[in-house]
């Protein structure tokens, strides 16, 4: 054999993402005996039955052949002369016009004007410059600070723009990353991949997964005892798996933590649409940063993430997302352009997505009622069943859940009795992989295990998506709590529970 | 400046990559903070930054992308200045052939795929009447197909690492027509057009520069940059110009001894049929032989097979590597073969969409296992690439409403391919001191320049490589970005371009005098 487990490239044996790992595996296996599973191990919508908002749908299939079917040969005279008049020969076609609204038909031309070649030519590497125009106005106007279309680099969902911005910090393995634990495991995977350290740093359960800057600290001075230079630190907010929400004060200290440490922050903040409590509404790393105003606004490094696969949008299937870079040099800048130039560009239809994204329907726009409607209730509906979901984990024996403040998860704590323990040690499993692989026999519910996300030793958690469709979730909640009240009843014994 | 600044930090690591004591840390000492001295234009600002171009990693500055690197970045600076300074310029438009981008030069897609799509995405429109007076009744049938096999109907929702299943069956079998052979679609991993592919093979076999991969020469720089990345070190096999770009077994025999001797562990070949930037259509024969010798050898092969729609000679044919190697007899026990695909090659020229695949024979469950794993971090390829993929590999049928301007929009568009690289051929050689093979295939002509001592000295004097010079040159007098054939890599001493076919039929003409005319001032301008 020309390649053997034995002779890969370590970094890539190293490497783990639970979120389709052995549970998923496993889950997709009963899915083809045609048992009914409940995917809540993805942050999937669609698959759970969300429906897309149409607007940007009916754009997107505009942009794909009607105007081809038009007999429109040359694109760009096109968007000249549709420039000329809202009301185009499209509308006159009846067909057109019965199925397509005006303004989607308008936003279609629109998006064709700025792409050199429709949606099958690539694009700059970068992205399309007309929409990284549009990103950045969105950018200036939920922070009230100016944003540089040269700075934002369009890429297929927001996980290709992590692995391109730590593979240029990365080095080797005396290069640490701060990540938090519990974290999304694309950090850790990636940082695995590209052969640097994960720095963890522990959220703390206790305080609704509060980040206490005093166990940044530690952690930095631990590893930098190890010889690992610590170089960026990651912060997901919302949390995900954790679902709690920064407070601007919190983020202030975080900043200022990375400007005394001279470390990049790499704000994770694809569920900022994602918020289910009014206390903390989200606030960007972008505007505490420039609010904090100099030497910070002037020094602190700073890449933000963000995509169109999560928010009310939940389009996971087009892989579209963006990241900002402040304080970033220019020579940096090229090359990271360089990199991204390897892979030619991202792919445009994503690009479109994400410019309707951050420029949706305004009032008054004819298809402006059913987007505002559509993606309110959408969000309406994640509030309530966040709660319900929240709610009905803190009734379980041996389970506790703090409050999915945003983003798409629930990370219940669960408590494992010696029992339980000692079956899993029996069956070579990991504890709580184990809990969670007799929930999907028992139950079909394909959750993710905590040990897949980090979490501190000796404490048990899952995670799961509350995006079962809402009339599904008292449901799913019944049969979790049987599956819960009987296993702990099966493993509880004499020894009492297990107190970590 | 920047480049220069570049240029040697380049140097430097090369000359400790030469050395073979304390690479790593003499790699890391050249780049780290502390030695900011190597780089006269720091500033002090930047110095004080958590990340500059001096401590970020130094595979990222090794690496290169010529497709996209400096000329191109000057032809969107004129592009720019052309629309307020049009009198400054003797000509009206910049004309990129310098990337196979079809679409962007105006080649129109294929309505079928298009209509499928349109469908797909917005799955209303299958509930309307209207849609009938739109689109084709196959269309509407096939968007049905795919649209069952799609779990929930989701077309916005992450899939299966691999790609859908039931879109992956169909690529097999695509792949089975085409081959005869069986096509397993638990092979395929679909992912965002083939480069990702290709990245996440490399990232398989290097661990360090110790792994070595065998990489024609010239090549396209999508291997030697993500080699460059992943810390690798490139082999490189000489492809003969004189015999139309062959491919010669003994060249390979030679360059992996050398490496050996060199303590280099070659890993894989990598085969580019047809090939770019050279065009060349490999024989059944030639194939055969590179199988043995992978075999023999214990190579991984990684067929680029991107362009295997794309060739334009009646006494040359595609044969894909696994059916070269299957009907040898050869199964999955004897070869480790990986074969690439493509949605922006071909008739259809999807690369916006950024669509492709992997067919992975001939490895160990284990392996595969990791290739999954890696595959999943990106948790999946975009779904429109994916049902793109699915498209082209099982396009309409005789007899399906859409079968005949389906067919005759794919040979209007090979046809012209071929028209337009036979064109482009001829005048080339016509050029005083240039010469040039025909296009067997793919979508490049790669001429050889015998440039004049007197321009090599200019081209010295203004710190480029010749062949830039004289790109740059060709750029700034006539709007045609072409690519410096530096950028594959040639043989030394040699000096080539790469320029596409791409531009449409009624511009060929114009792009011909063009070029014409700047090659001769050129020569008279530096003839010897």
């Amino acid at each position: 054999m020309a390649l053997e487990y034995e002779s890969l490239n370590e970094n890539v044996k190293k490497c783990q993402y639970a979120v389709r790992g052995e549970l998923y595996l496993r889950a997709s296996e009963l899915q083809k005996e045609g048992k009914k599973i409940i995917f809540t191990n993805v942050g999937n919508p669609h698959a759970l039955g969300q429906k897309p908002l149409t607007f940007p749908r009916q754009v997107y299939s505009i942009l794909q052949s009607i105007l081809e079917r038009l007999d429109i040969k040359n694109k760009n005279e096109l968007v000249q002369v549709v420039a000329l008049c809202q009301a185009p020969f499209l509308l006159e076609d009846p067909n057109v016009g019965m199925i397509f609204p005006a303004d989607a038909i308008a936003r279609a031309k629109h998006y064709l004007s700025l792409t050199s070649g429709g949606l099958g030519a690539y694009s700059d590497s970068r992205g399309i410059p007309g929409v990284r125009k549009e990103v950045a106005e969105f950018i200036q106007r939920r922070d009230g600070y100016p944003s540089d279309p040269e700075l934002i680099f369009l890429t297929d969902g927001a996980s290709k723009g992590v692995m391109q911005i730590l593979n240029c910090v990365i080095r080797g393995e005396g290069d640490g990353i701060l990540v938090p634990v519990p974290q999304y495991p694309l950090y850790s995977a990636t940082i695995s991949l590209l052969g640097g350290s994960l720095v963890p740093y522990y959220l703390d359960e206790s305080e609704n997964w509060g980040l206490d800057v005093n166990n940044l600290r530690q952690s930095v001075a631990q590893a930098r005892s190890q010889g690992i230079s610590v170089r960026a630190m990651v912060i997901i907010n919302p949390g995900n798996p954790t679902g709690q929400c920064l407070s601007e004060a919190n983020l202030r200290e975080i900043l200022r933590f990375c400007y005394n440490e001279k470390l990049v922050l790499l704000g994770d903040e694809v569920y900022q649409q994602n918020i289910y409590q009014d206390e903390r509404p989200f606030i960007s790393s972008k505007k505490v940063l420039m609010d904090m105003g100099s030497p910070f606004s002037k020094e602190v490094q700073l890449v933000s993430f963000h995509t169109v696969s999560k928010g009310y949008w939940g389009e996971c299937g087009q892989r579209g997302g963006y990241f900002e870079m402040t304080n970033i040099p220019p020579r940096v800048v090229e090359e990271i352009y360089k990199v991204a130039s390897i892979a030619l560009s991202p792919n445009v239809s994503a690009q479109i997505f994400m410019g309707l994204m951050v420029s949706p329907p305004k009032p008054g726009d004819i298809s402006y009622d059913q987007f505002a409607r559509e993606s309110k209730g959408i969000l309406e509906s994640l509030r309530r069943r966040a709660k319900i979901m929240t709610d009905g984990f803190n009734s379980c024996k041996n389970v506790v859940c703090n409050f999915t403040e945003g983003a798409m998860y629930s990370f219940p704590q669960i408590k494992l009795p010696p029992g339980a323990l000692q079956a899993a040690k029996q069956a070579g499993k990991v504890p709580d992989v184990f809990y969670c692989l007799k929930l999907l026999e028992a139950t079909g519910i394909s959750t993710v295990p905590g040990s897949g996300f980090g979490q501190k030793e000796g404490v048990f958690h899952l995670r799961t998506t509350i995006l079962p469709a809402e009339e599904e979730m008292p449901e799913i909640m019944d049969s979790f709590k049987k599956f819960n009240d009987e296993f702990m009843t099966q493993y509880e014994n004499n020894f009492g529970y297990s107190r970590m | 400046m920047r480049r220069f600044v570049i240029g040697q930090a380049k140097n430097l690591i090369d000359q400790t990559r030469r050395r073979p004591q304390h690479n790593n840390l003499n790699l890391l000492s050249i780049l780290h903070p502390s030695s900011s001295r190597f780089f006269s234009d720091m500033s002090a600002s930047d110095s004080s930054l958590p990340v500059t171009i001096d401590s970020i990693n130094p595979n990222v500055l090794k690496c290169e992308y010529a497709v996209r690197g400096e000329i191109v970045n000057i032809a969107q600076k004129l592009q720019d200045d052309l629309k307020t300074n049009k009198d400054a310029y003797p000509f009206d438009e910049i004309i990129y052939c310098n990337i196979g981008n079809p679409q962007s030069l105006g080649q129109q897609p294929i309505t079928f795929f298009r209509e499928v799509l349109a469908l797909c995405s917005h799955t209303a429109l299958l509930d309307r009447d209207e849609a009938h007076a739109l689109f084709s009744a196959d269309s509407i049938a096939r968007a049905w197909k795919i649209l069952d096999q799609i779990p929930g109907k989701a077309t916005g929702a992450y899939s299966h690492s691999q790609g859908i299943k039931g879109l992956r069956d169909a690529i097999a079998a695509g792949i089975e027509a085409r081959d005869g052979f069986p096509a397993d679609p638990n092979d395929i991993f679909m992912t965002d057009g083939a480069s990702p592919g290709v990245h996440m093979m490399m990232q398989l076999l290097i661990s360090s520069e110790k792994d070595g991969i065998l990489c024609p020469i010239p090549q396209y720089p999508l291997y030697s940059a993500s080699i460059a990345l992943h810390g690798g070190s490139l082999v490189p096999y000489y492809l003969d110009e004189a015999s139309g770009w062959g491919l010669e077994i003994s060249e390979l025999k030679k360059q992996l001894a050398d490496a050996k001797s060199k303590g280099i562990t070659v890993r894989a070949l990598a085969v580019i049929n047809p090939g770019n930037p050279t065009g060349q259509v490999l024989s059944e024969e030639n194939q055969r032989d590179i199988v043995d010798f992978c075999k023999k050898e214990g190579l991984v092969l990684l067929a680029d097979e991107v362009y295997q729609e794309n060739v334009y000679v009646p006494d040359k044919k595609f044969h894909s590597f696994k059916k070269v190697a299957r009907s040898m007899g050869y199964g999955e026990k004897d070869i480790s073969l990986v074969s690439f695909q493509s949605i922006s090659k071909g008739y259809y020229g999807e690369c916006g969409k950024r669509g492709g695949y992997m067919e992975v024979t001939g490895f160990t469950s284990d392996v595969r296992e990791q290739i999954y794993k890696v595959a999943s971090v990106n948790l999946c390829s975009n779904i429109s690439g994916q049902i793109l993929a699915s498209l082209v590999m099982s396009p309409p049928k005789p007899g399906d409403e859409s079968y005949e301007s389906y067919i005759a929009e794919k040979e209007g568009i090979l046809s012209s391919m071929a028209k337009r690289a036979k064109t482009l051929e001829e005048a080339l050689n016509k050029l005083e001191g240039i010469t040039c093979n025909r296009a067997e295939g793919a979508m490049y002509l790669f001429p050889c320049i015998n440039l004049p001592k007197k321009a090599i000295a200019a081209a010295e004097a203004a710190k480029t490589s010749p062949d830039t010079f004289y790109c740059k040159r060709l750029l700034n007098a006539t709007g045609v970005v072409v690519v410096p054939g530096s950028g594959f890599r040639q043989v030394p001493g040699t000096w080539h371009f790469r320029c596409t076919i791409l531009p449409q039929e009624d511009k060929i003409p114009a792009i011909v005098n063009r070029l014409t005319e700047f090659h001769k001032s050129f020569m008279d301008e530096f003839r010897d």
